[in-house]
């Protein structure tokens, strides 16, 4: 490097703070960032591709893997996709249950990221109460899905099966006790003075910045822009919970932490809403016999229902033609399922946005004029998961 | 409603409208995507300020043989608009990553992955797959296994180039 000013290092890919294998090429000016340049593509396996080889229930267990830190938000995307393709009725049992789900989900992966990102700036105290909760979290979808990392639970026309027994009770219990929790995570980072001057006014991003480069979910709540799929496009029955969109107003790290936590009791008031109101009755469409396999017990005991279960298993079914864009609002923003279908048992184009890829591609702006150990801050508050950037 | 505005404003340019499921999906020619993109962003009445998504579509044996599907969002309105357009094998289309700076890696993963070309982008380069991948596997012809999948693996360090 005789004659350049500039130095450029490289950051990851097996580096702790890039959660994953996010390689950045950082190019210097003494501890100022110049330019960065993300390279992805080290966990890419082709997800898009794979599913137009797959039935459509088939191809659901892909979306466990993408981000692999919410796998019934991906299920629930992917499934929404698929009913409003076929215009399944989905039962209110269903609906209700999956909202359960997927905000207990919601929940779990902000607990990771709250513990990650505070181990990357120094704080490792919360790593071990935040992993506590999320454990019990886990081992609540363990007991209804019988998985922690890729459940597949959510299924195209309602659920696997129903809960079991014990679900509620412990989800009941879970909800009492954790908004005292996350006062003790606000304990020991809100006010803290360390933490907060390592995220305050930390990779900014304006409302306008995050529009332009199509940041979705908290990052784009941190900067004031009330966009929320639970309410722009209510799904899976969201209107009829009641929750706020907690919003931020600088768009630094500091307040990406704020919303976060501040989602983390929302998420909490809605599974609270949902045990509670919980109707009664089936747990999957009743209406749609090549859709929905049929119950374990009427398979062993009529041969029609053992031909069903076998045709839905092996042939899958057959949408009609036309293309769909169904999306939720996950941990990280709007992930969406772009399908279109043939007409055949399999998906023309299974098209994931993924918000990991799309928050991602802001980084650079973010960073750049920044100090290098701002870096991990940076891609901490983002909150990326490299198994849906790559797919 | 962006239909008829767009129709009155580039008669020419929208070639179809299409309404599935409650979705819009309006086909418009290649050569004016630009226009009609910067008129959708622009105006008042529609004002779709975000670029959700941006997907590319391999049709194999329809022509022209390649789809692309933007879809974007108004936060003024709170709806959402499908712009689709069709693009020939080997023939090339106008970037919008300078009007939405959210489309510069959507554009190369379709790019990267299709093979589609898109004129006066600031940085065309493949970004999923390694910048030595032959063939583009989103593409109807490129098979699932891979090109090489019983070839013996082919070790390269970038000092041996």
């Amino acid at each position: 490097m005789a004659e350049s000013r500039y130095m450029t290092i490289n950051m990851g890919p097996q580096h702790p703070a890039t959660h994953g294998v996010l390689r950045l090429l950082l190019e210097l000016d003494g501890e100022i960032i110049v330019k960065a340049e993300p390279h992805i593509g080290y966990l890419h396996r082709g997800i898009e591709k794979l599913a137009e080889s797959m039935t459509y229930p088939q191809a659901l267990t892909l979306t466990d893997r993408l981000d692999y830190t919410s796998g019934l938000s991906n299920n629930l995307a992917y499934c929404l996709a698929v009913e409003k393709l076929l215009e399944l009725k989905i039962p209110k049992r269903a609906q209700y249950l999956r909202v359960l789900m997927a905000e207990l989900q919601r929940i779990a992966a902000h607990l990771l990221w709250v513990a990650t990102h505070a181990l990357d700036l120094g704080a490792m105290t919360l790593l071990f109460y935040a992993f506590r909760e999320r454990e019990t979290i886990l081992e609540i979808l363990e007991l209804a899905t019988g998985a922690r990392l890729t459940p597949s639970f959510i299924r195209i026309g309602g659920l696997a099966s129903d809960i079991p027994a014990a679900f509620l009770p412990r989800v009941k219990a879970f909800v009492e006790d954790f908004p005292r929790r996350v006062d003790d995570y606000e304990t020991l980072l809100t006010e803290n003075i360390i933490w907060k001057k390592r995220t305050t006014n930390i990779a900014k991003m304006s409302a306008e910045e995050c529009i332009q480069y199509g940041v979705t979910g908290p990052v784009l709540r941190a900067s004031g822009v009330c966009y929320d799929v639970r309410k722009a496009y209510p799904y899976s029955s969201y209107e009829d919970f009641d929750f706020e969109i907690p919003l931020g107003s600088h768009g630094d790290v500091y307040d990406r932490y704020l919303v976060r936590l501040k989602e983390m009791r929302q998420s909490n008031r809605i599974v609270q809403q949902a045990a509670e109101k919980l109707p009664d009755g089936p747990f999957a469409a009743v209406d749609a016999p090549l859709v929905v396999p049929p119950a374990k017990e009427e398979v062993g005991r009529d041969i029609a229902a053992l031909i069903r279960h076998f045709k839905i298993m092996q042939e899958g079914f057959h949408p009609p033609c036309g293309e769909v864009y169904a999306s939720i609002e996950s941990s990280k923003g709007e992930l969406g399922f772009y399908l279109i279908s043939d007409g055949s048992n399999k998906p023309f184009r299974m098209r994931i946005r993924p918000p990991s890829f799309i928050n991602l591609a802001a980084l650079p702006k973010m960073i750049e004029g920044q100090m290098v150990a701002d870096v991990v801050a940076a891609i901490g508050s983002i909150d990326i998961v490299l198994g849906e950037i790559d797919r | 409603m962006a239909g008829d505005l767009l129709k009155e404003a580039f008669p020419e340019a929208v070639l179809n409208i299409e309404e599935f499921r409650g979705e819009t999906s309006i086909t418009i020619d290649a050569g004016k995507i630009r226009e009609v993109m910067t008129f959708l962003k622009e105006n008042e009445k529609l004002g779709y300020d975000l670029l959700l998504d941006l997907a590319g579509v391999d049709f194999a044996d329809r022509s022209p043989r390649f789809m692309i599907a933007y879809l974007l969002h108004s936060m003024r309105f709170n709806n959402r608009l499908r712009i689709k357009t069709t693009v020939a094998e080997g023939a090339s289309v106008d970037t919008v990553s300078d009007i939405w700076l959210a489309a510069n890696w959507m554009e190369r993963e379709v790019y990267d992955l299709f093979g589609i070309q898109f004129n006066n982008h600031p940085h065309l380069k493949r970004i999923l797959l390694t910048d030595d991948f032959v063939g583009h596997p989103l593409r109807k012809d490129f098979p699932v296994k891979g090109a090489d999948f019983d070839q013996p693996l082919q070790v390269c360090l970038e000092e041996e180039r």
